[in-house]
């Protein structure tokens, strides 16, 4: 469900630099990376925005028309009135970092991991910042635009078994 | 601070050397699949858990970016593998979404009918492990009993009994056929019965009440808290389904109920999905005897929906669109935009993040996986309890691997 | 003095079958369900399909009471050091089925990190194709492995000394990294 239009409105009377757009009846907000972690307290306290659906990232490497090379997208929503609100923040390299937001909701902590871990979005302020699918000595961050599906290998960087070692 | 790997190595040696470690998995047969606990241990008691999980990732998302939409929902039915319905009518509800195309009635039924009839097998062989973990192995028999009777009915739907790969962008492989409903028919008919006696087996069993009452407790502010969703959180008291909070597919026309319960303990857990699956009958039965008539794949002009096969063969409009959806970069009309659209799957809020360049493949295909992120509570609701109660935590969870790690 | 006449009720037969007869009937499977075929391991296991028909249906989740390893679904780069270590705790004589497509070819998860094949890491006496395999596959399959036991086992177990069985399967050969426009076309 599309966000009420006043909510919207106070966002952006509140702080300045944010770009609400609408497609399919869906509401997105982009905010500068400095200002991520006082908009969502807004949110989440003033507007009652009260789940954290999900964290993800997008890597618009070759993207048409894109300036910015990592977009991380925050979707919110209200549990009593259903609404969604999509927040996003476009990041670049080198070094692309965000704060956390483990201190508003605690079920951002595996989503930010994920997101470091596929990405290498660096969360300033996550509690643990860890790899939680890949194995700890891989190096790459797979979901890249500049991975290749097949990876690079590591995949058969293992010692082979023979039935006498059996 | 949650415990890390390396603390647990260095707790070993140091002050806390009372502490027992135990490493539970990655294979065990409780995991149902592969995910891996540290559990920290004062005697038989936890006192903390480190998941490590990934013992599954096989790269789902990577694979979107590589796959068109319609070959994409081969890979979704392996992601949540115990209600693949379910996970085919979220994505392309979610590609549907993007793309904006408004389905047919009659397909918004079919759609509507399978996927509760997935939500019923998945909480059959949900319900069902809590049991066989749990010592109940009857009750697991019964219930899988009952699974293999809605996969005949997704046989005669579309050929395949387990994976079954039915939605097409715009529509469904083909149109259900009146053995099919006869089949639907019959499983309306004689489920009640199968419950009923599940419930019996289980619900004032002693020793299962014993085990999941109080055990592994989720308060509502910790459930919105913790992003749950689903039985999980409708368990704990947070009355949010997106079947009735956004009505997708043809939801609104049936009469049916959310079920919650206050409790949030492994036995709410279970008792949900029962009282669940009872209200996805209804739906079903509802659904069956009111699919409307009408054409079930959006039309041949509007250029979304692959034709059928007798199209193909015999009328060249049939020929040119099948041959133009399946070339690379003459298929679909894709915006280059974001949406994210999700649907209540059996385990909870299913949703995708998708990014469209105007190619026929997805820039980005981000799946909301619900097991991920009610696994991440895990710690909180087993602190404190004893190691005989991993397993029920767990099966109440409903953790699926494939999902969890994707 | 040879017998002339044996009675109905006695069987001739070499050592080494009768071993091989009762190491057949007596499979106890170590079910390695990792994914998607996992689920149709169990459906095998239940009530319809009943795979106690075929006197395999004792599931040990443990490796060293079990001597049929059944590897169902895919098993990515965090996984293999678990499988071999599982392979390497069970006890000779020992046989594995790689069940399905994914833990037979890597299936449809031609991805960076999915292992393409467990036969290249460990042996694989038996493949079952499908995606996942039906129950009656995974039967097929079982049955074929045990004809295959029945016509290779001995005694004193010589067969594991052989050097054709020690040898490298011609799929452990080194492959080079498959670059990224391979199967799938880039776009």
């Amino acid at each position: 469900m599309a966000v009420r239009p006043e909510v919207i409105a106070a966002l952006e009377s509140q702080f300045a630099g944010i770009a609400p757009s609408e497609f399919r009846g869906q509401t997105r907000v982009t905010v500068p990376a400095a200002q991520l972690l006082d908009v969502l307290t807004t949110l989440k306290q003033t507007h009652d925005f009260d789940l954290l659906v999900d964290v993800t990232c997008v890597d618009y490497l070759n993207y048409r028309d894109a300036t910015n090379r990592f977009g991380v997208a925050y979707l919110l929503a209200n549990t009593t009135t259903a609404e969604r609100l999509t927040i996003r923040v476009m990041l670049d390299e080198p070094n692309p970092a965000v704060s956390s937001v483990v201190s508003l909701w605690e079920g951002a902590n595996w989503l930010e991991r994920e997101v470091w871990d596929m990405f290498g979005i660096h969360f300033e302020g996550h509690p643990d910042l860890r790899r939680i699918l890949l194995p700890d000595e891989f190096t790459a961050h797979p979901l890249r635009k500049d991975y290749p599906l097949q990876g690079r290998g590591e995949r058969h960087n293992f010692p082979v078994l023979t039935r006498g070692e059996g | 601070m949650p415990l890390t790997l390396a603390d647990a190595a260095a707790d070993a040696e140091g002050a806390q050397d009372y502490l027992w470690t135990l490493n539970f998995g990655p294979q065990h047969p409780a995991t149902h699949t592969t995910l891996r606990l540290i559990l920290k241990l004062d005697g038989e008691r936890i006192v903390d858990a480190i998941p490590d999980l990934g013992y599954l990732h096989s790269g789902f998302e990577k694979l979107g970016e590589h796959l068109d939409y319609n070959q994409y929902v081969t890979v979704t039915d392996r992601m949540n593998y115990i209600s693949p319905m379910a996970n085919n009518v979220a994505w392309h509800h979610s590609v549907e979404t993007l793309l904006g195309i408004e389905l047919t009635p009659r397909c918004k039924y079919i759609r509507t009918i399978i996927a509760e009839l997935a939500r019923i097998s998945d909480h059959l062989l949900s319900t069902g492990a809590i049991g066989l973990d749990v010592g109940a192995f009857t009750f697991f028999l019964y219930a899988f009993y009952q699974r293999e009777k809605i996969y005949d009915i997704f046989e005669s739907l579309c050929g395949a009994r387990f994976t079954n790969s039915y939605t097409r962008v715009g529509g469904v492989m083909h149109d259900i056929t009146p053995i099919t409903i006869t089949k639907i028919r019959e499983f309306v008919n004689d489920f009640p019965r199968t419950i009923d006696d599940m419930e019996r087996l289980l619900n004032r069993n002693r020793i299962f009440v014993d085990r999941t009452k109080d055990v592994g407790l989720l308060s509502k502010e910790a459930a919105i808290n913790r992003s749950c969703s689903g039985p999980v959180a409708r368990a704990s008291g947070v009355a949010r389904d997106l079947r009735k909070d956004e009505p997708y597919l043809a939801y609104e026309d049936f009469d049916f109920q959310v079920c919650c319960s206050t409790a949030g303990d492994c036995f709410a857990r279970y008792y949900v999905r029962m009282a669940e699956m009872r209200e996805s009958l209804k739906i079903v039965a509802q659904a069956v005897e009111n699919i409307p008539a009408g054409p079930v794949n959006v039309g041949l002009d509007e250029r979304t929906t692959l034709p059928s096969k007798q199209q193909v063969y015999q009328t060249i409009e049939g020929t040119i669109t099948h041959f133009e959806l399946v070339m690379a970069n003459r298929g679909f009309e894709v915006p280059q935009e974001e949406t994210y659209a999700a649907v209540e799957a059996p385990n909870g809020e299913l949703g995708f993040y998708l990014v469209g360049d105007g190619s026929d493949v997805a820039y980005r295909a981000r799946c909301r996986p619900p097991s991920f992120i009610h696994f991440a509570t895990f710690p909180d609701l087993i602190r404190g309890h004893t190691l005989s109660d991993v397993v029920a935590v767990l099966g109440s969870l409903n953790i699926i691997a494939a999902e969890l790690d994707r | 003095m040879a017998i002339e006449e044996l009675p109905e009720n006695v069987v001739v037969s070499k050592l080494d079958e009768l071993a091989s007869w009762c190491r057949k009937n007596s499979l106890w499977p170590m079910p390695f369900a990792t994914a998607c075929c996992g689920i149709e391991l169990m459906a095998t296991g239940a009530s319809r399909h009943d795979l106690a028909r075929f006197g395999a249906e004792v599931f040990r989740f443990s490796p060293r009471q079990c001597d049929l390893m059944i590897v169902a679904g895919r098993v990515v780069m965090k996984m293999l050091p678990v499988l071999q270590r599982i392979w390497q705790q069970m006890h000779e004589p020992k046989w594995c089925i790689s069940m399905g497509a994914c833990a037979s070819t890597g299936g449809v998860f031609d991805t960076y990190s999915v292992v393409q094949g467990i036969d290249r890491f460990i042996p694989v006496d038996m493949y079952i194709p499908g995606c996942p395999p039906r129950p009656e596959q995974l039967i097929q399959g079982i049955i074929d492995l045990q004809d295959k036991i029945q016509l290779e086992g001995t005694v004193g177990g010589r067969e594991f000394d052989l050097r054709a069985r020690q040898q490298r399967k011609r799929s452990l050969v080194e492959l080079p990294i498959v670059k990224t426009s391979g199967l799938i076309l880039p776009r």
